[in-house]
């Protein structure tokens, strides 16, 4: 199990670790800066800035937070159609293990970036940018489009797949030279009925595949849950008997029957039904679900969870949340009881077992 | 040369200041002094060369709107001020 994680707030980068007193937080790095994400990959911390004043920045360090080297950040090339301003840097995954030297950034506006010298520079992929599907993709949240779900398919090297708010699911088959539309079976309720089932306006809040069957992804869409068993070529709604609304996704390293969601009211009531907060666990690809509530505050609780807010470990057993309440929690059994860590950090935007 | 204030928010990574920058206009001095200070330009300017939007620029007292604030004409002795706007923090 790991006990390491990364906690990226709205006030800077933290690091939790599991000592034998328990789990505590440390502040390692860029105090009072929104750090909108951040990944420990083959030894390097990368962390992603948004200043509020200065903009999108990136950090990374090679001796786990004692110093820290500002990279280049991506942008979007002047000759790029529309060419916007970077706002801000939403996901950081690394290439997989295909690619040791890779990173990719998901970016609000909806830019891919891919890095092939571990964040020295950055190239546009220009082929996702260009699909002429993109005048369709509109702001979920944010005003402009953004990418925050992107999964190298660990059995092929030339296989991506990535998810934008609010611009449906895509794949590419060949190291992103092209890229092809997925998501049969996405609903859109917020778009004029005939629009509902277009694939290019789908907004998935967050994709997320099984490391051992990577054909079985999980996604929690602006409206209900979803599971595929193609790797994102069709989906399949599932019944909840709670509240299906919410942003953030887990999925079991090996069983590709488990996930977990945290469920919120609804798009315009993003906080726990009646104060009272739970995580939601479905052990049999999502025919049955466990609202699991024991350690979590069950009266006055307004935590939200937002997409990168949720982390499983290797295990499967252990688990971490923080939320927009800076609330941190670890469960130790797969959900079934949370701990709380701390209460007072900033506002969470991502957590990460390292 | 004009005088180039930067915040103290930046102070990291401008600890030497103010700095001198020769130009007949604001953007000419920014241009100028960003030459010489390249791992400052992404904190002043955004990625497309406009004003941060959340970075405000005192020229001679006067605080510049942003749409216009790279074409004020500025003299040998004018004060330049770097500032962070107090929105958008």
């Amino acid at each position: 199990m790991s006990d390491h994680l990364l906690v990226a707030t709205r006030k800077g980068l933290f690091t939790i670790e599991r000592k034998r007193s328990g789990w505590t937080a440390n502040l390692i790095g860029f105090a009072g800066i929104p750090v909108t994400n951040a990944l420990r990959d083959n030894g390097t911390i990368y962390t992603a800035l948004k200043h509020g004043h200065f903009g999108p920045k990136l950090h990374r360090s090679d001796d786990d937070g004692e110093s820290w080297r500002e990279l280049a950040p991506p942008t979007f090339p002047a000759d790029a159609a529309d060419a916007p301003s970077l706002f801000q840097i939403w996901s950081l995954d690394s290439g997989g293990r295909h690619h040791p030297d890779r990173l990719w950034i998901g970016a609000i506006p909806a830019g891919l970036f891919r890095s092939d010298d571990r964040g020295e520079s950055w190239q546009f992929v220009a082929s996702l940018w260009n699909v002429p599907e993109r005048a369709r993709w509109f702001g979920g949240g944010y005003d402009a489009a953004g990418i925050h779900s992107v999964s190298p398919d660990p059995r092929d090297a030339d296989r991506v797949f990535i998810a934008i708010s609010c611009g449906g699911v895509w794949e590419t088959r060949d190291d992103g030279a092209s890229w092809s539309v997925l998501g049969k079976g996405l609903f859109a309720p917020y778009v004029p009925p005939e629009q509902a089932e277009d694939s290019a306006i789908q907004d998935p809040h967050r994709v997320v595949r099984c490391a051992a069957a990577p054909d079985v992804m999980w996604m929690q869409h602006h409206a209900g849950i979803y599971r595929s068993a193609d790797a994102g070529a069709h989906w399949t709604r599932l019944s909840l008997p709670c509240d299906d609304f919410g942003f953030a996704v887990v999925a079991h390293p090996r069983d590709a029957q488990t996930a977990w969601f945290v469920p919120a009211i609804k798009d315009e009531i993003r906080m726990p039904r009646d104060g009272a907060f739970g995580v939601t666990r479905t052990n049999d690809g999502g025919k049955t679900w466990q609202v699991m509530r024991e350690g979590l505050p069950q009266r006055d609780a307004y935590d939200l969870i937002y997409r990168h807010g949720l982390d499983v470990d290797e295990s499967g057993e252990r688990l971490a949340m923080g939320s927009t309440t800076g609330a941190l929690w670890t469960s130790e059994n797969s959900g079934a009881r949370w701990q709380l860590v701390n209460a007072h950090l900033p506002p969470i935007y991502a957590v990460r077992f390292v | 040369m004009a005088e180039v204030h930067f915040t103290s928010h930046l102070r990291k990574l401008v600890p030497d200041g103010p700095l001198s920058a020769s130009g007949a206009t604001v953007g000419e001095a920014l241009t100028n002094l960003l030459a010489m200070q390249p791992h400052v330009r992404g904190y002043v300017l955004d990625d497309r060369g406009a004003l941060r939007q959340h970075v405000c620029i005192f020229a001679d007292g006067e605080r510049l709107s942003r749409d216009s604030a790279l074409s004020r004409s500025i003299g040998p002795d004018s004060k330049l001020y770097i500032m962070q706007a107090l929105s958008g923090g």
